[in-house]
């Protein structure tokens, strides 16, 4: 199953928020060692079923998980897909960006006060 | 106003940046049509200058840049202006010398002013979708690879919060 809408800003946000909460990243952590049912999901944490279902839908959201086919089970797994276009996506295209706007920032200020002195000069 | 970089993908073949600078719109067209200003900013990641920044700015001229790094590596890649209308839209054709993404893509920058500040809409169309993935999964200056072994590192040290038995 291709992770869908996977492009957009929204989908890096909702990638970052799913990784924001321990619990969450401790099932990322279990699920990287293989698929697992709820019930296996649920056994380290001490809480309830219902709440491990909570955290799983909001991975699941953010495509950082999928349900199996086994019909008993649903067991989920790991989709390594969104985690990494979250590192390579920020780590280079925008630093890479934000660099070049940074110069241009600094390009356009001296290109303002060179045209001050210009008009200054004028008078 | 803050100026904020946003870059996103789009639709299944483009990516948009925006981003304000503090500067009237025809100094950023300006810095965006001279080759002896684009050399100053358009640069690539530490260690990469700019040799080679020719632009004949009119429809139908030809752009083109190379950058090079300090062990010799070069990147290059040129296009041919479509439209110009300043100080508010340019739009070019871009390829690369060594195509990291098959196909031509097409280059707009849009321009609008408001109260001395100048908000930059910068929209990359690729020919493909797969083309603009490969743009967006391949960072610049690592191989795909890299960042698969940096999923690794993230996926195996996870914090685990106090677990019961």
């Amino acid at each position: 199953m291709k992770p869908s809408g996977y492009e957009s800003s929204e989908r890096l946000d909702a990638t970052f928020a799913a990784l924001a909460d321990p619990t969450r990243r401790a099932i990322l952590a279990r699920l990287a060692s293989g698929e697992a049912s709820v019930m296996e999901l649920a056994k380290p944490f001490r809480i309830s079923q219902p709440a491990i279902s909570k955290h799983l839908r909001v991975l699941e959201r953010a495509g950082l998980i999928s349900r199996g086919r086994d019909a008993q089970r649903r067991p989920r797994r790991l989709e390594a897909q969104p985690l990494a276009e979250a590192s390579s996506w920020l780590e280079h295209y925008r630093q890479f960006w934000g660099k070049r706007f940074q110069r241009l920032d600094a390009l356009l200020e001296g290109m303002k006060a060179s045209e001050k002195k210009a008009r200054r000069g004028q008078r | 106003m803050k100026n904020v970089l946003n870059v996103e993908a789009r639709g299944d073949r483009e990516i948009v940046i925006t981003r304000t600078f503090a500067a009237p719109r025809r100094l950023v067209f300006e810095a965006y049509s001279k080759p002896e200003l684009v050399r100053q900013w358009l640069l690539g990641p530490p260690d990469w200058a700019m040799p080679v920044c020719q632009i004949d700015f009119r429809v139908g001229g030809r752009y083109r840049y190379v950058w090079r790094h300090a062990n010799g590596n070069e990147m290059g890649m040129g296009g041919v202006y479509r439209e110009i209308v300043a100080p508010e839209r340019i739009v070019a054709t871009e390829t690369f010398d060594q195509p990291w993404y098959p196909g031509e893509a097409v280059g707009t920058v849009a321009l609008t002013e408001q109260g001395g500040k100048t908000m930059l809409t910068q929209t990359i169309v690729y020919e493909s979708q797969e083309a603009r993935d490969l743009v967006i999964k391949s960072p610049m200056e690592h191989g795909l690879a890299a960042s698969y072994d940096r999923l690794e590192i993230l996926a195996n040290s996870l914090d685990v919060p106090s677990v019961t038995k």
